[in-house]
């Protein structure tokens, strides 16, 4: 009996384990092994391949093949390292964007009245109910040089000529923020409607100002929210795809698009993979990080 | 209250402001109301709190008490009138500018703070210097005796570490006055009364002037100089503990704190004693008491009245007692054992049970009363207080 119980246990604690190595570690291997191949005109378009009929020569003969020539390459075009550069700074400036704009939309939830929070809530989850990019394709209808935001604001008599948004970097930022501001609010709204109304009260009969109460006390209580909804918006957001293809131009450059063209336009599969090795290896320092601090915050036990 | 000769209080005899004329009161309530929307929750409300005072606000959930504290504290304003400190009006000043410190039921200790950090807060917010913010502190965690806990959280404190924090966090500003909003609610029995005793002692050493909120009345009576009896918003009576027990001016009063009977009588006769009535009435058995009121009420002859009489202070005996007054005879129908006191519940009539306390002077074996024995209750001529019905 006993042993059935613990490979019963095996198996429950195991699950989440084979799933990690089926559906992330050995996908990532085969990217990783094609970004050590090279690119060939062949089906599919890269050398070596496994031929198990060689046996060991076989074997030997593929990892000789091997080498880290598309990396070297990633360093040398300065494509790479731009699309990174620019993908780091669209993806750190949108976080703080979203930040900006989340922060005050969670603290007014959190104070709204309790009635009222379950609706709040469900209303910051509404888009999700409609496909991503439909929401996306939207704002080129509202961004566009004659779409609705132009036609309002030369209506209002703001500007005499339609403002260029749509293709440029800003159409990139708005899309990116508007997408992912759920992702910012929730864990936000989460952290913030934990905080104890007495503690502010407290700060106030200590001496605090209303303004100064919440820098000492609400702001550093709402920290683990600002985190974990910098990093939900800010790890998507790196690797974002749809929305530069969509609302950015021509020189919008980031990693996703880039990726994109390597795998569909150029068909260079190895380059690809290397690009997308080295983002998750970029990735990997953030989360890493992430891991740190939560960690630290279970063992202070909140 | 002018003279000594009705007072119930002998123990603190010697400090008692609010019989002086002359002395000014620290706190002043003048015509306090507050309203939410059409909820009243303090109607019309005045009330003096002198300085040293240990005041304490009892009252069901609901009466207003914890209003009455926030007012204090700033955390909500006054619809009319207006509340004075020291004779200055500090009815619109925001809280954090008022001399008031609060002791929170929830502690609201700041979780991202150890505890110097979180007993330091105020001082630190006043801008004082790191040098002196640290002597008090140190002062402070000296008083309540956290000298192996300065730098841990509030989390990994026990619930009478975090009270203590608590504590000498709202002490820290040396306030002129110190609110504490059912300081000892989170524990348990044993360490609640223990605690209650520092409090007064830290509240005497210190020589400040503490309000303490509570709804359990055991606490209030043991702690406080004055109790405000509080019903619906407004004071029902506002008095020291042993007058409250002893001569509370009203049946909800009476009702409020400790145990009680109530038993109709109709007045016979009335006679004047210095400032109080003694008055000679008849039980619907015909039976004869005596009763007094504390002070000149408008009960007259052949007026209906409650008999307030409190258990302890009627005996229970088999053998019938001497005399033909204050006597009732009925048998006992349940008993409360709790130990160091029994309590009789014997019916007397069809619909009336009253309730009398034995102490178990003898040990439970050797009990010489059980259920369905005939008895008498027999009380003091002085035992009874005769309130309006």
């Amino acid at each position: 009996m006993g042993k059935k119980f613990s490979l019963g246990r095996l198996a429950f604690i195991g699950t989440p384990y084979f799933w990690l190595l089926i559906f992330f570690l050995f996908p990532f291997f085969i990217v990783f092994k094609i970004s050590l191949s090279d690119l060939a005109v062949a089906q599919p378009p890269y050398v070596p391949n496994f031929d198990f009929s060689e046996g060991w020569n076989g074997l030997l003969l593929f990892f000789s093949q091997l080498d880290i020539e598309n990396y070297t390459f990633l360093f040398e075009d300065s494509l790479y390292y731009k699309s990174y550069l620019s993908s780091l700074q669209i993806a750190l400036l949108s976080t703080l964007l979203t930040l900006l704009i989340g922060f005050p939309i969670a603290y007014a939830m959190s104070k709204a009245p309790k009635r009222f929070q379950a609706l709040l809530l469900m209303l910051i989850i509404l888009p999700f109910w409609t496909s991503f990019l439909i929401r996306v394709y939207a704002w080129i209808g509202i961004l566009k040089p004659e779409g609705f935001l132009n036609q309002a604001l030369l209506w209002l008599g703001i500007i005499d000529k339609p403002l260029i948004i749509l293709n440029t970097n800003i159409a990139v930022y708005i899309g990116i923020v508007y997408s992912y501001l759920p992702f910012m609010v929730l864990p936000l709204y989460a952290s913030l409607e934990r905080i104890d109304m007495s503690l502010i009260e407290a700060a106030r009969d200590l001496g605090c100002s209303a303004l100064k109460a919440f820098w000492v006390v609400t702001l550093p209580l709402a920290v683990p929210g600002i985190i974990a909804g910098c990093f939900l918006v800010f790890i998507p957001a790196i690797g974002e795809f749809v929305i530069p293809d969509v609302l950015g131009g021509s020189e919008t450059l980031m990693i996703g698009k880039t990726l994109w063209t390597e795998f569909f336009n150029n068909r260079d599969w190895p380059v690809a993979s290397a690009v997308a090795v080295i983002l998750l290896l970029l990735l990997l320092i953030p989360i890493l990080w992430f891991q740190k601090f939560q960690e630290k915050q279970m063992e202070a036990g909140t | 209250m002018t003279t000594a000769a009705k007072s119930y209080d002998s123990v603190s005899s010697e400090f008692s402001p609010w019989t002086d004329s002359n002395a000014t009161p620290l706190i002043q309530f003048q015509n306090v109301t507050k309203r939410y929307g059409d909820f009243v929750a303090i109607d019309n409300l005045s009330l003096d709190i002198y300085e040293r005072e240990f005041f304490a606000l009892l009252g069901p959930s609901g009466c207003g008490k914890t209003t009455m504290m926030r007012l204090l504290a700033g955390f909500e304003g006054l619809t009319e009138g207006r509340i004075l400190l020291g004779g200055k009006d500090i009815s619109h000043i925001p809280p954090n500018q008022r001399p008031v410190n609060m002791m929170f039921q929830s502690y609201a200790l700041f979780p991202h703070m150890n505890v110097e950090q979180n007993i330091g807060f105020g001082l630190k917010q006043e801008g004082k210097s790191k040098a002196e913010i640290k002597d008090r502190v140190e002062e402070l965690i000296q008083l309540v005796q956290l000298q192996q806990f300065t730098k841990r959280k509030p989390e990994q404190l026990s619930g009478g570490q975090r009270q203590r924090v608590a504590l000498a966090r709202s002490l820290a500003k040396k306030p002129k006055l110190l609110l504490l909003d059912e300081p000892l609610g989170a524990l348990d029995k044993k360490l609640r009364e223990q605690t209650q005793f520092e409090l007064m002692n830290l509240q005497e050493q210190l020589g400040m002037t503490f309000m303490i909120v509570t709804h359990d009345q055991e606490e209030a009576m043991t702690v406080a100089s004055r109790i405000a009896v509080m019903s619906k918003g407004e004071l029902v009576q506002v008095d020291t503990p042993a007058q409250i027990y002893e001569a509370p001016k009203s049946r909800y009063v009476a009702d409020f704190i400790g145990n009680v009977n109530f038993i109709g009588a109709t007045v016979d006769s009335i006679a004047i004693n210095k400032d109080a009535q003694e008055i000679e009435a008849t039980l619907s058995n015909n039976t004869l008491v005596n009763a007094t009121t504390t002070e000149i009420t408008e009960i007259k002859q052949g007026d209906s009245i409650w008999l307030s009489l409190r258990p302890e202070k009627i005996a229970v005996d088999k053998a019938e007692p001497e005399g033909d007054r204050n006597k009732l005879k009925g048998t006992v129908i349940d008993i409360g054992y709790v130990g160091n006191v029994s309590t009789y519940h014997v019916q007397i009539a069809e619909d009336v049970i009253v309730k009398a306390q034995r102490v178990n002077r003898n040990r439970l074996r050797n009990r010489q009363i059980t259920w369905d024995d005939e008895v008498w209750l027999h009380w003091n001529e002085d035992a009874a207080l005769a309130l309006d019905k």
